[in-house]
This record gives C-alpha cells, structure tokens and sequence, in this order.
C-alpha cells in the first residue's frame, strides 16, 4: 500500500473512533506527539513518588501509612504501564529517561511544588489526583489503543486516591484548630499549582488544535479546568475550608466564574524555575546513578546465565 | 496479662517495623522502577505485619493501648526489634542483604508458628507464611544476581554480610519465657530456627559465590531495648506528629 492510501485508513479509523495499535501505520508526526505526551505522563507518575515519599517516614499511624506507602507504588505502576505503552512506539525507557534527565522531557508542574505538611498529602490526593483524573478519564477515549488501555487502568487507581486523599483532608479539616490551619494552608499553596496542571488557556495552546485532530487529546484545557473546579469547589465547601481565589463566583448555569492564574508563575515552573524542578531531577539522576551498578550486575548475570545453559 | 506473648508479639512487631521503616526509606531510590515497586511491596507487607503483632500485643496489655500507641508513643529503649533491622541503607547490597538475612529467618519463622497453639500467632503466620515466600525468593534471587554478576557487585556484596553478619546472633537468642513458649508448641524453637536458617543462608552464599565470615564476636542488645544510635533518629523521624500534635487524630 503506498503512503497515501495508509494515511487514507488512518484517517477512517480516527474518525470512526477506532484505535490506532502499534502495529498499524501511523503518521510520523503523530508518533512523536504521543511519545511527548505518553512520556510526560510516565515521567509525572515517577516524579510525583517524590513529594509524597517526603511524608512516608513521618506518616502519622500505621493505616495511613500503609495507605502512602499503597499509594506510591500505584504511582510507580502507572508510569510503568505508560512507559510500556511510549515502548510501543519505537522507543526504549532508556531513552525517555535520558531525555528526562537532559531536560528535553517534561513532567507535570505540580510535582515541582514542595509538600510541606501532613495536610499537603491529604491535599494532593483530593486535588492532584483529582485534577489527573479529569483529564484521564478523559484520555480514556485516546485514539491509541494502548495509551487508552493504560488510562482504564490508571483512573480506577486515581479515584481511589483521591477518596484517600480527601479523607486525609477531612479529618484535619475536622480535628484541631492546628490541624485545621494546616488543611486551609495546603489548600492556599496547593490550589492555584493545581488549576495550572491543565496547562495553558486553549488561545495559548498552539499543539491541541493537532492533538485534537489525532484524538491524542479529547478535550480542551479550559474545558477541563472549569470540570475540576466545578466538582472540586462544592468538596472545599463541605469541609468549611475557603478556596483562595477572591473572585469566585457561583454563576446561574452551576458553574463557578474564577480569577485569573498568574501564567507568569506556570511558565517559569514549566521552564525549570519552580521551587523544587532542581530538586526532583537531581534526585531522579541521583537514583538512577546510584542503581547503574546494580543494572550492570543483573544483565551481566543474565549473559553468564544463559552462556552456562549453552554450556550444559 | 499474658506476659511471654506480650514481649514476643513486642519483639516481632518492632522488628517488623524498623525493617518496614528502612526499606520505605528507599522509596523512589531503587536502581530502576520494578525494583522500585518491588521494595515498597514488601515494606507494605513488613507494616502489615508489624499492625498485627502489635495490635496482639496491645490487646494482651489489656490497658487501652492501641497498635499506634505503641508504635508511635515508645521511645527508643522501649522498641525491641533486632538490631540488624536497624542498619542504615548503606547501598543496594547492604539493603538486599539486610533484607535476605531477615527473610531467611522470617519465611520459617511463620512457617513454624502457623501451627501454634495461640491462635492468633498462628492467623497472623497464616498471612506472613505468604508473603515471606514471596521476600525470601526475591531476596535470595538478589543475592545469587549480585553474587555471580560483576566483580564490582560481587565485592560490593561479600562487603554488606562482613559488616551485617555481626548482627545475626542475636536472632536466636532466647530467655526462659520464650523457651517455655517454644515447648508449649506455641512458638516454633529458636534452635531449630537457626538450623534452618544457617542451612538457608549457606546454601544461597555458596550459590552466590559468597564466603560466609567465620564464627566471630555478635552483637547483642536490641532485645534489651540497647540499640544502636541509629534507631533515636528512626523513631524521632516517625513519630514526629503524634509527638507534637499529642490531640491530634490523624
Ligand atoms: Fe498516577
Ligand atoms: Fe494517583
């Protein structure tokens, strides 16, 4: 079949909502945007082991921290399941992770936030996994089939975490006044940072017009974002805690009206410039150094291993 | 109160624990993501245990005292766990072997009081018997890998069971009180432990390439609440909230 007649089916099964699967020709341009996407995706998942894994040692009472402890290895299985699905594409963890390392791969901003408080980690999982949620459940009708199955996978997990999350958040909401000051805190620190993980407003998002074309992405990021607030505004407001934003407004169609997000701060997080960018890869380079000697000795094992087998 | 299974459901839950304590540590730092996952599994399964033996403890006490106040309410001379759990992660070798040592004595362990006469030792073994097959496999896995993969892994090592073989002595001992339990049936014997254990251990180091360090000075104390002054920042690290927030429910 030449090129042309290729992009012709591609085309037909995009819009008659099939899935694109590895082995069927796809556009170039198309393999490289979802290797951008699915990687950054895979590296969040990775990154974000960090800021919470900063509470896993003064985790209050066992359940909770059993329930961390849960939680970070979910985070560590989904960006298994995605690098698996970026492999599908032609390209080995090995490489993501160099990128990752040389700063030509992103991962989500808000991992670049430090997590100060036991609150914190209740207020992660209300609105970090609740923000990623929205946008994967959304991402459950991607048009590469095994991107979509990973996100079936990734928001069954991610509704769980954030019902944890929340509960976290509701018993300090609920308990002392220093508790509660701590929960009201967290939400201070923690609600803009969350907004902006849906990135750009959609006039200043010049990739989503393509995305959307390949069904890569299905929704936009103002669409999303005013998704996350309306179902998050109303959970702040069972808790008696106040969403730091003057200009919220509850209009007549149910939706909430909300104020400006300094674009300043997320491009210079985006650009390395948030509190804590160095931190997390330094340590994620720190790590994966560290461990080069233990890769070594396992594929090493494995050659002399099978080179005993071709010797018996 | 029952005062022997109050000090050994004490012991095991401490050294459940501390070892759940120091491999959560290691969280985000394995040397690639499956053994990543991989540790924190069994630093889950660790705590899981550690819930149980100190809630059986607790509810023994028969003071009011829950798992959590006794996890998060002792202080250092109070804890009991070996003091080989308590070994900083020095590397990846030092960990696995840590690791191993304990799972070699863990997996027969439970193997052991699953046929205790108290039934709560024996449906806590039920679970641990599980999931110490589980660790003994990956660890022991580990060991031979490191063993028998590069010179570098190999010295790296022979190096962690020189340091760490000090402090596996003090696994097997035992006072009056557990060696009536042990004759009772309701814990299984420290001597036939460390029969099985040093066959374990030997087995997998010859397979490995490893030579086990002669018989030499051990270490002792843990079981008397004398630690190393490692454990201090352990436990002032974990019980950091409860401590100052002493109100608080979290
Ligand atoms: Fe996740
Ligand atoms: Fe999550």
């Amino acid at each position: 079949m030449d090129e042309a007649k290729q992009e012709e089916l591609f085309w037909k099964k995009i819009e008659a909502e099939e899935k694109i699967e590895p082995k069927d020709w796809m556009p170039e341009d198309y393999r490289k945007n979802l290797i951008r996407q699915i990687s950054q995706h895979a590296h969040s998942e990775v990154i974000g082991m960090q800021p919470e894994g900063n509470w896993i040692t003064r985790a209050p009472s066992l359940r909770a921290k059993k329930v961390l402890l849960a939680k970070i290895q979910d985070e560590a299985g989904h960006g298994l399941y995605l690098y698996s699905a970026c492999e599908t594409l032609g390209v080995s963890r090995d490489t993501l992770i160099e990128q990752l390392h040389q700063q030509k791969a992103k991962y989500s901003s808000i991992f670049n936030y430090p997590v100060l408080s036991w609150a914190d980690i209740g207020a992660v999982g209300w609105l970090v996994d609740g923000a990623a949620i929205v946008n994967q459940v959304s991402l459950q009708r991607t048009s590469y089939g095994p991107y979509s199955r990973a996100m079936v996978r990734i928001c069954k997990e991610e509704s769980f975490h954030q019902r944890q999350g929340y509960e976290i958040i509701t018993q300090m909401a609920n308990g002392t006044a220093e508790q509660r000051e701590m929960a009201q805190d967290a939400l201070n620190r923690l609600w803009w940072p969350s907004l902006m993980m849906f990135g750009p407003t959609d006039k200043d998002s010049p990739n989503s017009a393509k995305a959307m074309k390949w069904k890569i992405k299905r929704e936009s990021n103002d669409l999303l974002r005013q998704r996350f607030i309306d179902k998050t505004v109303p959970q702040a407001e069972i808790l008696g805690l106040s969403i730091p934003d003057p200009d919220l407004e509850l209009q007549a169609d149910g939706s909430y009206k909300f104020g400006e997000i300094n674009w300043q701060e997320f491009y210079d997080v985006v650009q390395g410039n948030g509190p804590c960018n160095k931190q997390r890869l330094d340590h994620h380079i720190k790590a994966h150094n560290e461990g080069a000697w233990v890769r070594e000795a396992a594929i090493a094992y494995g050659m002399s291993k099978s080179k005993e087998t071709i010797a018996a | 109160m029952d005062n022997a299974i109050y000090n050994y459901a004490l012991r095991m839950g401490d050294t459940c624990l501390i070892l759940s304590h120091r491999l959560a540590e290691r969280c985000s730092n394995g040397p690639f993501l499956e053994e990543d996952i991989a540790m924190t599994n069994i630093s889950l399964d660790l705590l899981g245990g550690a819930d149980l033996f100190l809630s059986l403890a607790a509810e023994v006490e028969g003071e009011g005292r829950s798992a959590d106040d006794l996890a998060y309410r002792r202080n250092e001379r109070q804890y009991y766990n070996h003091l080989l759990a308590e070994r900083p992660n020095k590397n990846f070798a030092h960990v696995m072997m840590r690791q191993f040592l304990h799972d070699a004595l863990l997996h027969p362990l439970y193997t052991g009081l699953k046929l205790s006469k108290n039934e709560h030792l024996a449906g806590i073994a039920e679970k641990g018997v599980k999931e110490s097959a589980y660790h003994i496999r990956h660890s022991s896995m580990w060991i031979v890998r490191l063993g028998k993969g590069t010179d570098d892994s190999k010295e790296k090592l022979q190096d962690a069971l020189d340091d760490l073989w000090t402090y596996t002595g003090e696994m097997f001992e035992y006072n009056d009180e557990e060696a009536t339990l042990a004759k009772d049936g309701v814990i299984p014997s420290f001597e036939e432990l460390k029969t099985t254990w040093l066959k374990t251990v030997k087995e997998v180091f010859n397979e490995a390439g490893l030579e086990v360090p002669k018989d030499k000075w051990m270490a002792t104390g843990g079981r008397q609440g004398v630690h190393s002054e490692f454990l201090g920042h352990m436990i002032a690290e974990m019980q950091y909230l409860p401590r100052a927030y002493p109100d608080a429910k979290w």
